[in-house]
């Protein structure tokens, strides 16, 4: 991989940093008037998920990383592995448990996820913004109340729960935004 | 980029830039501080090791042997020259340009706000910030805490007296993410734990803040005397507002034998650091051999102040087109 010296750093720029794949949030040049310059950077290490700082002398440079974002259809898991699909060459690629981590309960087949490949590995499954999701289950539904003063905890079918409004029954189908994990309204299908 | 023959600032900003910067010269032609235009090339450059001047080549039009100048940093040494005539007060609002700083809050050609005023002490010279910053550009009155204060209250250190150790451990210790090997001098620390620690920190203030006294090592152009507990300081001021350097000024160094030593220093340390070595403005040091008056002066960033005072976050939205379409 190719080198990135401190003046080309910007959010979304994936390195190397002590032997694992990070990609910059943020980056700042701190530099007093007749002081030395160093680069603050914000980061985000896609091995763990962790978000850290770090400050570079304006002169070094990093080992960029072999990161690589693609859209691939989610098709089923054994329990070990989650496997997704390329839909247009068919090619198949494993995730495991860390991989998935925070999207394992946005999984539905046939839906189409952003997946993070590392040296051709799967790093990190991100869910698209918002899913449509079906209720198996929930408590009866109140009729009258579209006000969502409150609401009920519901259970979709791919096992996340939501707060929905007390009027929505199982079978319903929902919009949830994923970045938040909140109800957004009714879909009308899947 | 098909966008980029548009300004960066909105045409909004720049009216108030403009109504912000002709309210500053109504303040100096009150004062009497005259406005000066002095060259933005010059044959020498400021040796300061971490500032990196552009270059340009002038060529005779007949002639083959190309001559180097340099894009000056501030107007600070042209403008000494006028002082040791005899001009008196004086302001400039000048482009200038440092090499290779661009961030938020860094462009490699920007606009200086820089005035020098015999008679006046580094105190009153604060005292006219003052008034500028509450007059022209409506913010708060500026409080003041010494540069051995400011480190107190923040570290309980004082680091006029203490060893290098206890600034490298303290700077370890605040700052997360250092690299394991970095070396850097006792002033180098000092300035990390300020731009790192502190700066951030001065961000939720609500005021301005003039830290003054500072290390005699970071004496830069001002005269060193001693503070009331006897230590030897630099008698200089920065301005910060909400955690953005904003202004340097000194109390002017006058003695050309001490700011040649100065130079040369500069100089060795440039080539240890394997940066060129620059040449020594002469025209400057023969000026204060004639005679620089005792007199303040300071350096203002006003593309930052216009941008602070407008509740803007990055400095290109108040340039009319920023480095990237220049």
């Amino acid at each position: 991989m190719a080198n990135f010296s401190t003046n080309e750093f910007k959010g979304g720029l994936k390195f190397m940093l002590d032997g694992d794949p990070c990609s910059i949030l943020e980056n700042e040049l701190v530099k007093p008037g007749k002081g030395q310059a160093f680069n603050r950077v914000k980061y985000r290490n896609l091995k763990t998920g962790r978000v850290n700082e770090r400050t570079f002398k304006s002169n070094e440079s990093v080992e960029g990383a072999d990161v690589t974002d693609i859209d691939l259809e989610y098709s089923y898991t054994d329990g070990e592995f989650w496997y997704f699909m390329d839909p247009v060459t068919f090619e198949q690629h494993a995730a495991d448990e860390n991989a998935i981590a925070d999207c394992k309960k946005w999984l539905k087949e046939q839906y189409v996820y952003t997946v993070t490949l590392w040296n051709g590995t799967p790093l990190l499954v991100t869910p698209p913004n918002f899913v449509n999701l079906a209720v198996t289950e929930t408590d009866p539904g109140l009729k009258g109340d579209t006000a969502g003063t409150g609401g009920k905890p519901a259970t979709l079918e791919t096992g996340a729960v939501v707060r929905v409004p007390l009027f929505m029954n199982v079978g319903d189908v929902l919009r949830i935004d994923t970045r938040s994990g909140e109800y957004v309204e009714r879909a009308k299908d899947i | 980029m098909e966008h980029n023959w548009r300004p960066s600032a909105d045409i909004a900003t720049l009216k108030k830039r403009a109504q912000y910067i002709a309210a500053a010269r109504l303040f100096f032609a009150d004062r009497n501080v005259i406005e000066v235009d002095t060259p933005i090339l010059s044959s020498s450059a400021p040796t300061a090791p971490y500032l990196s001047s552009f270059t340009t080549d002038y060529q005779p039009l007949s002639g083959t042997t190309k001559q180097r100048y340099y894009l000056h940093t501030s107007p600070e040494f042209a403008m000494k020259r006028l002082l040791a005539a005899g001009s008196g007060s004086i302001y400039q609002i000048a482009h200038v340009f440092r090499n290779g700083e661009q961030g938020r809050l860094h462009s490699p050609e920007f606009s200086m706000l820089e005035w020098y005023r015999p008679e006046l002490s580094l105190n009153q010279l604060m005292d006219e910030v003052n008034d500028l910053l509450q007059q022209v550009f409506g913010f708060e009155p500026v409080i003041r805490l010494s540069y051995r204060g400011i480190f107190e209250f923040f570290f309980k250190l004082n680091v006029f007296s203490c060893n290098d150790k206890a600034i490298i451990d303290c700077a370890r210790e605040r700052v997360s993410g250092l690299p394991a090997d970095l070396n850097l001098d006792r002033d180098g620390w000092l300035e990390l734990l300020m731009s790192h620690v502190i700066e951030p920190k001065l961000a939720d203030l609500n005021m301005p803040l003039f830290i003054y006294d500072f290390p005699a090592s970071q004496a830069q152009l001002a005269k060193v005397a001693q503070d009331n507990a006897g230590y030897d300081v630099a008698v200089r001021f920065e301005l910060y507002i909400n955690g953005v350097e904003i202004a340097n000024g000194y109390n002017e160094l006058l003695d050309s034998e001490e700011l040649r030593c100065r130079f040369e220093r500069d100089n060795q340390y440039r080539s240890m650091d394997n940066k060129p070595e620059l040449p020594i403005d002469e025209n400057l040091l023969a000026a204060m051999q004639y005679g620089l008056p005792e007199c303040s002066g300071v350096a203002l960033g006003i593309d930052r102040l216009i941008m602070l005072a407008i509740n803007h976050r990055y400095i290109n939205s108040v340039l009319s087109f920023d480095f990237e379409r220049a």
